[in-house]
């Protein structure tokens, strides 16, 4: 609906003069195509990624925002378009891959723990398999990192046996053993009802504030608001707008864009 | 009739000798069928075209085959091509290749049943395609295999009996000379029955136990 060209220049992304070599930048990405069949997902979407900055997407459903995620750490491999981790190509790496995927961490909506081990064991795995880690050393971390999102009283259970809230905190210490500098996080709090949503996102704000860098797809308005550096709204497969929260939320420059977030003031307003 | 200590003397130690091969028969081919199992399902689940239509046909191919044609096959009729095997090791293999059909289906089905984002979220997390299976499906699929596994098992105790058409004396075998020659059909065979219900009793127990073991909470196997 949107080509390239009607989108405003602030879109585009920064740094679009010198892509190949700029170090302020952790993560690019330029130009990613993926169609399913004949069902064109994404159609050219690019942008940068600062240190330690949170970007947090918002769009329609199935407008390939996961996809987008997916093609970043290469799940799913794009037809065309490329992906830098600082100056290294993470797209076309070939066994590589394995080193960016530990470099660039994934949560998922539905948490995805490996469901026959234990928490500690659930985040110790990677650690072991992956990085070659000593057991205690593994052991070790892998408790730190639970102790991180509030859980290592529930190292020795098992994921069936946690909420929702639990489970997707030993997600995300599970991405966080592995010393990732990016992580995407893919609806991570959609599956949970509200409370454990807040737990969540907590754990999400202490991150950001500790300076990691992170892509959240959300619709969680209020945590975009105050953690986001950047929001981009995505349709049907292209990036529509970008900017900080106060111009993005509050003052967008396309009626979609105002259409689709004027959808969730609309929302808090009925709850409340 | 039978002599004075007869079951003393002559059938207790006539069946014990069968019971040792039977043991041996069950105890070479168990494991090389469940590894021969893991790799036919793995073969047809992750190979490639060729390799998964290998594994597949070959399932098809033992399905089809009455076990006692098969052993057959590999006793009587390899010889011709210049293979040459002793009547115990035609059986074990035999047994080997019908169990490990049996078997691969189980464990597809099982692995089957892993839940997909396990294997991406492992894969998100560094993990070559042989370290998800290894870490992530295998120990889960292998779990929720475990009443199928035992089943073929409890099946390959009781086919064993079949070495016997290989001139094999297993334990039906050791039975069937002592009957004949004793004429006491009924007492021999009711007490082979009863080594054989035992048999299959420790195993049920046994797998019982080891499920029982690796239960994971949540994990319905
Ligand atoms: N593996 C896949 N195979 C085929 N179609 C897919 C696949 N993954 C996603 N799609 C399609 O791509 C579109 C975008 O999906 P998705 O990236 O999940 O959107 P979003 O996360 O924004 O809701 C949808 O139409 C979806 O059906
Ligand atoms: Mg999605």
């Amino acid at each position: 609906m949107w080509s390239k060209k009607e989108l405003p220049s602030r879109a585009s992304g920064q740094g679009q003069d010198s892509p190949m070599k700029d170090d302020a930048f952790v993560l690019r990405v330029e130009d990613i195509h993926k169609k399913f069949g004949t069902n064109e997902v994404l159609k050219g979407v690019s942008f940068n990624v600062r240190k330690g900055e949170t970007i947090v997407f918002i769009g329609p459903s199935g407008t390939g925002k996961s996809t987008l995620l997916r093609c970043i750490n290469q799940l799913t491999i794009p037809e065309k378009g490329r992906v830098w981790l600082h100056d290294d190509e993470v797209t076309n790496s070939g066994p590589k891959i394995s080193y960016f995927r530990q470099k660039i961490g994934m949560v998922f909506q539905n948490f995805y723990l490996f469901d026959h081990l234990t928490a500690v064991r659930n985040v110790e795995i990677a650690l072991l398999k992956v990085k070659k880690m000593d057991p205690e050393s593994a052991r070790r971390q892998a408790l730190y990192e639970l102790e991180q999102v509030g859980m290592k009283g529930w190292a020795d259970h098992y994921p069936a046996e946690l909420s929702g809230g639990q489970a997707q905190r030993v997600s995300i210490a599970r991405a966080l053993a592995m010393d990732p500098e990016v992580i995407l996080f893919d609806e991570p709090t959609s599956a949970l009802d509200p409370e454990l949503t807040r737990e969540v996102l907590e754990v999400m704000k202490k991150l950001a504030k500790s300076g990691m860098t992170m892509l959240v797809v959300s619709h969680e308005m209020g945590f975009a608001a105050s953690v986001a550096n950047q929001i981009i709204f995505m349709e049907n497969g292209n990036i529509v707008e970008q900017g900080p929260p106060d111009a993005l939320l509050y003052d967008p420059a396309y009626v979609r864009t105002r259409k689709f977030v004027g959808q969730f003031a609309d929302l808090t307003q009925r709850k409340d | 009739m039978e002599p004075a200590g007869f079951i003393t003397d002559i059938l207790i130690p006539a069946l014990s000798q069968g019971l040792v091969v039977t043991l041996q028969l069950i105890v070479l081919s168990a494991p090389f069928g469940l590894l021969l199992g893991i790799g036919i399902s793995l073969g047809r689940q992750y190979g490639g075209k060729n390799l998964s239509n290998i594994c597949k046909l070959y399932v098809i191919f033992i399905k089809g085959c009455p076990l006692l044609l098969l052993l057959f096959i590999l006793y009587f009729g390899l010889p011709s091509v210049g293979i040459t095997l002793t009547a115990f090791a035609a059986s074990v293999i035999g047994f080997i290749l019908c169990n490990a059909a049996y078997n691969s289906e189980y464990i597809r089905g099982a692995i089957l049943s892993v839940k997909d984002g396990q294997t991406i979220a492992a894969q998100a997390l560094g993990m070559t395609k042989w370290q998800v299976i290894r870490e992530v499906v295998l120990p889960q699929a292998l779990r929720r295999a475990i009443p199928g596994l035992s089943n073929e098992f409890i099946y390959l105790i009781k086919y064993s009996s079949l070495a016997y058409m290989l001139t094999v004396i297993e334990l039906s075998g050791a039975g069937k000379l002592v009957a004949t020659k004793y004429f006491a059909y009924n007492e021999v065979f009711i007490a082979v029955g009863i080594v054989y219900l035992a048999l299959v009793t420790f195993t049920t127990v046994a797998v019982h136990y080891l499920e029982k073991r690796v239960a994971v909470p949540g994990m319905i196997h």
